[in-house]
C-alpha cells in the first residue's frame, strides 16, 4: 500500500508542557504559603486585605495543582503521544489552541474569583457556574480533538494509553456536569441544587472520582505511554493493562463514600464504599506493578537515567497511596484518619510521588527530545531527584505523626470522664509538625527550580522541533478482522464503543449511589424543628462559604463518645435538608462548628473574629477584620430566597418581599444583645450576619429536646 | 414516592453493595478470560506501538 506523509506538530505539546511547569510552581508556591499560614498565622495578611487568608488561598492551591499543574501535565502527554500513537496528526490545531488558551483563561480566572470569594464551597469544584461552563465547553473541544484524531488514525488498534485518555476524558465529563448542578443567584453567585446528604453524596462521588479520572487514569495514560518510551521496551504484560483499565474504572466510581465514613450518609451507602475501597487495591497495585516490572533486568539502566529515576519512585508513590487509601477506607482506621492531617499526608504522596514525579519524569525525556538537544546536566536532574524525595518523606511523616497525636489527645478522657485536652491543646501539640511540613514542601519546591533552570539551559542549547515528518500506510477501507481475534480487538478498533462502553460502566455505579439519594428527601427521617435559615442567617451563611470557613472547621459530628462530649450530640441527616450547599467540611483544623450556636454569647465572637488569639491563645485561626468594615449586600436577599425557593426550601410564596424587613430586626437584636457587653456597631456590618448564622448552627435540634422534656 | 420509601425501610437496602459486587465480579471475569484468549501475535503488536512510532 501506498505511504501517506503527515506532519506531528510539536507547538501545542510544546505549549502544554511549559504550561505544566509554570503552574506547577505556582500551585506550589501557594501551597508552601498556605502552610505556613498554619504555621505562622501572621502570613495569613488579614489585617491588610481579605484576600488570601487561609480559606481562601487553600482552593486556589488545590485548585491549581489538580487543573493547572496535572491538567496541562495530562494534555501534554495526549498532544504529544496521541497522534504517534496513532500515526496520523493531531485532528485540528484550531482546536488545540483554542482548548490550550481556554484552559490557560480558566486557570486565571479561577485564580483570581476564589481570591475574591466567589465559591460553591464543595471542594475542587469550587468554581463558580459560568467558569464551570467555560470547563465544559473547552472540556468538549479536547474531547472532540481526540476523538477526530482517532477516527483518522492509521494504526487501527488503539493502544492502552488512549484507552485511560478517553475513559477520563468521558468520566470527567459526567462528574463535572453533575456535581456542578446549581441555581444562579446572580453571575457571581450560586446554590447548589444538592442539599445536606445528598449533596455531599454528590460531592464525594466527584471529590473521589476527580482523583481517580483527573490525577490517576489520566496519568497511567501517560505511564503507559513514557515509561516504555524512556525504558526503551514494552510494557510488562500488555494483556494485565487492559485488565488494569477495565477494573481500575469500574470501582474507582463506587468508592466515593468513603469520604463519609461514620456522618449521617445511609449505612448502605458507607459499607458500599468501603467494599469497593477495598477491592480497588487489586487493579491499583496490578498497575503499579506493571509499570515496574517494564523495567526488569534494566535496573542497571535506572542507575544510570536519572530520569527513569523519577518514574520508578513516581509509580512507587502510586503504590503507596493506593494501599493507604483502602486502609483509610475501613471503618476502624477511618475514625482516626478523617478530619486529621493524615488524609493531608495521604494526597500528598500522591500529589508530589506520583502525579509530580511522572510528571519531572516525562518532561526530563520529553523537553530535550522537542528540543533536539541533550539534559544541559543529569547532575542536576539526580539532585532534583534526591531533593524531591527527601521533600516528600519531610512533608509526610510530621503529619502523619501530628495525625495520630492528635487523635490520641482528641480521645483522652481524664479518670473523672471529663475530656483531658481543650482543642487549643492539641492544635499547639501539631504546630511543629505543620512547620516541618512547611519544610518538606519547601524543599520539594526548590528541586522544582532546578529543573526549571536545567529545562532553561536545555531549551537554550537546542533548537525547537516545530514540525516532525513521518509517513504511514492509511488503514485498508474493508478491514476484515482476523479470524482468532475476538471482542476485545473489535472494542479496541472502535473508539467510539470503547468510549460508550466506558462511560457504561462508570455510570453504573454512580446511578447505583446517586439515584437514591434524589430519593433521600423523602426517606431522611425529617426532623420538625429543622427550619430554614432566616434572610440573616443565610447571609451569614453565605459569608461563611466566602471566606471558606469550610476548609477549616467541619459542621458535622460523628457518634463517638470523645466527639460528642467535645461537640454536643451527633449529627443527623435531618438536620442539613436545607444546606445547599452542605458544609460539612472534610479537615478540622478548627473544631466542629455543627453544634456552635449557643456555645457563646454574641460577645464572644465578636471579639473572636475580629482576632482569634486574643480570645483564645496562641489561635491560628485568621482574624477577620473586613467583616466590621463592610455591609451585608442586603439587596441580595431577594435573588437569595428565591433561588432557594427553587432548589427547594420552603420559603412561603412571595417572602422575598419582606425578608428584608426580618433581616434588619434580627440585625437589632444583636446588636442590642452585643451592646449590653459594651460593644458599639452597626447593624448592617457582616459580622452581625455571621454571628447569626453561628449562633443558629444546631440549635434546631436543641429545641427538639428540650421540647421532648 | 413507593420506590423511596422501599428503599429506604426495607432492611435489604444492605444488597445494594452485593449485587454492586455481582456485577462487577461477573464483568471482571469476562475480562480476564478475554484478555488471556488474546492472540499473542496482536500483544506483540499492540505493545510495540509507542516504541515504533517515530
Ligand atoms: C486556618 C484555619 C481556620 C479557618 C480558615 C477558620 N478557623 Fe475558626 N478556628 C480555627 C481554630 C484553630 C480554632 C480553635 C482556636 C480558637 O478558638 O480560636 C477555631 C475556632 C473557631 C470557633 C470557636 C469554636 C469553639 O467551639 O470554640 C469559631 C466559632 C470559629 N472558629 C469560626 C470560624 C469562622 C466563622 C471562620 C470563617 C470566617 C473560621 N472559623 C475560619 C481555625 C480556623
Amino acid at each position: 500500500m501506498q505511504l501517506e506523509k503527515f506532519t506531528y506538530d510539536n507547538k501545542l505539546s510544546k505549549l502544554f508542557a511549559f504550561a505544566t511547569i509554570f503552574w506547577g510552581v505556582t500551585g506550589m508556591l501557594i501551597g508552601l504559603i498556605a502552610a505556613l499560614q498554619l504555621a505562622f498565622p501572621i502570613v495569613n495578611l488579614s489585617d491588610f486585605f481579605p484576600y488570601a487568608a487561609f480559606g481562601r488561598l487553600r482552593p486556589v492551591h488545590t485548585n491549581a495543582v489538580i487543573f493547572a499543574f496535572v491538567g496541562n501535565g495530562f494534555f501534554t502527554a495526549v498532544y504529544y503521544s496521541l497522534p504517534r500513537l496513532l500515526k496520523t496528526s493531531m485532528w485540528s490545531e484550531k482546536l488545540g489552541k483554542f482548548h490550550f488558551w481556554g484552559w490557560q483563561l480558566i486557570i486565571v480566572a479561577a485564580a483570581i474569583t476564589l481570591m475574591m470569594g466567589f465559591t460553591q464551597a464543595k471542594e475542587y469544584a469550587e468554581l463558580e457556574w459560568p467558569i464551570d461552563i467555560a470547563i465544559a465547553v473547552v472540556w468538549v473541544a479536547f474531547g472532540i480533538n481526540m476523538l477526530g484524531t482517532i477516527l483518522n488514525r492509521r494504526e487501527r488498534h488503539l493502544y492502552v494509553a488512549i484507552w485511560f485518555y478517553l475513559g477520563s476524558w468521558v468520566t470527567v465529563a459526567m462528574l463535572h456536569i453533575v456535581n456542578s448542578m446549581a441555581m444562579p443567584v446572580n453571575l457571581f453567585k450560586s446554590y447548589s441544587m444538592y442539599a445536606g446528604v445528598q449533596d455531599a453524596l454528590v460531592q464525594w462521588w466527584y471529590g473521589h472520582n476527580a482523583v481517580a479520572f483527573f490525577l490517576t487514569t489520566p496519568y497511567l495514560g501517560l505511564m503507559y505511554y513514557f515509561l516504555p518510551k524512556a525504558a526503551e521496551r514494552p510494557v510488562y504484560s500488555y494483556r494485565l493493562s487492559i485488565v488494569h483499565f477495565w477494573s481500575l474504572i469500574f470501582l474507582y466510581i463506587w468508592a466515593g463514600p468513603h469520604h463519609l465514613l461514620y456522618t449521617s450518609i445511609p449505612e448502605w451507602a458507607q459499607s458500599l464504599g468501603t467494599v469497593f475501597s477495598i477491592m480497588l487495591l487489586l487493579p491499583s497495585w496490578g498497575g503499579m506493578l506493571n509499570g515496574l516490572f517494564t523495567l526488569r533486568g534494566a535496573w542497571d539502566k535506572v542507575r544510570e537515567t536519572p530520569l527513569l529515576k523519577f518514574f520508578v519512585v513516581g509509580v512507587t508513590s502510586y503504590g503507596m497511596a493506593t494501599f493507604e487509601g483502602p486502609m483509610l477506607s475501613l471503618k476502624n482506621v477511618n475514625a482516626i484518619s478523617h478530619y486529621s492531617d493524615w488524609t493531608v499526608a495521604h494526597v500528598h504522596i500522591g500529589a508530589l510521588g506520583w502525579n509530580g514525579f511522572m510528571t519531572f519524569g516525562m518532561l526530563y525525556w520529553l523537553i530535550p527530545k522537542l528540543y533536539n538537544a541533550k539534559i544541559y546536566s543529569q547532575r542536576l536532574v539526580n539532585t532534583h531527584f534526591w531533593i524531591g524525595t527527601l521533600g516528600i518523606i519531610l512533608y509526610a511523616i510530621p503529619l502523619y505523626v501530628g495525625a495520630f497525636r492528635s487523635y490520641f489527645m482528641m480521645k483522652s478522657f481524664t479518670p473523672e470522664g471529663q475530656l483531658e485536652y481543650q482543642f487549643m491543646d492539641i492544635v499547639s501539640a501539631v504546630l511543629p509538625y505543620y512547620v516541618m511540613r512547611a519544610l518538606g514542601g519547601g524543599l520539594y519546591l526548590a528541586g522544582f527550580g532546578l529543573m526549571v533552570y536545567n529545562m532553561y539551559k536545555t531549551c537554550k542549547s537546542g533548537e525547537f522541533v516545530e514540525k516532525e515528518e513521518a509517513e504511514a500506510a492509511p488503514l485498508a477501507p474493508n478491514y476484515q478482522a482476523p479470524k482468532n481475534s475476538f471482542w476485545h480487538s473489535v472494542i479496541e478498533r472502535k473508539p467510539i464503543l470503547l468510549l460508550v462502553l466506558s462511560l457504561i460502566v462508570v455510570s453504573i455505579g454512580g446511578m447505583v449511589e446517586i439515584i437514591p439519594t434524589y430519593l433521600v428527601k423523602s426517606n431522611i427521617p425529617t426532623i420538625a424543628s429543622v427550619k430554614p435559615y432566616t434572610p440573616l442567617e443565610l447571609q451569614g451563611r453565605d459569608i461563611y462559604i466566602r471566606e471558606g470557613c469550610y476548609n477549616c472547621h467541619s459542621q458535622q459530628v460523628r457518634p463517638f463518645r470523645y466527639e460528642v462530649a467535645r461537640y454536643g450530640e451527633y449529627s443527623k441527616a435531618g438536620e442539613s435538608v436545607y444546606d445547599h450547599p452542605y458544609q460539612w467540611g472534610s479537615k478540622r483544623t478548627g473544631p466542629d462548628l455543627a453544634r456552635i450556636g449557643g456555645k457563646y454569647p454574641d460577645s464572644w465572637h465578636f471579639y473572636h473574629m475580629l482576632k482569634p488569639s486574643d480570645v483564645v491563645e496562641k489561635s491560628i485561626m485568621p482574624p477577620y477584620p473586613h467583616l466590621f468594615t463592610d455591609d451585608v449586600n442586603i439587596a441580595t436577599t431577594r435573588s437569595k430566597i428565591h433561588a432557594m425557593r427553587k432548589v427547594g426550601v420552603p420559603y412561603e410564596k412571595g417572602y422575598e418581599a419582606t425578608a428584608n424587613d426580618d433581616l434588619i430586626d434580627q440585625a437589632k437584636k444583636i446588636v442590642k444583645s452585643l451592646k449590653s457587653a459594651d460593644i458599639e456597631i452597626s447593624e448592617s456590618k457582616e459580622i452581625i450576619a455571621l454571628i447569626a448564622y453561628l449562633q443558629r448552627l444546631g440549635t434546631d435540634i436543641k429545641a427538639e429536646t428540650a421540647q421532648n422534656k | 414516592m413507593k420506590l423511596a420509601h422501599y428503599l429506604s425501610n426495607i432492611e435489604g437496602v444492605s444488597i445494594y453493595p452485593i449485587i454492586s459486587l455481582l456485577i462487577f465480579v461477573i464483568f471482571f471475569v469476562i475480562v480476564t478470560l478475554r484478555v488471556f484468549r488474546m492472540s499473542d501475535q496482536s500483544v506483540k503488536h499492540i505493545e510495540r506501538l509507542p516504541l515504533d512510532d517515530e
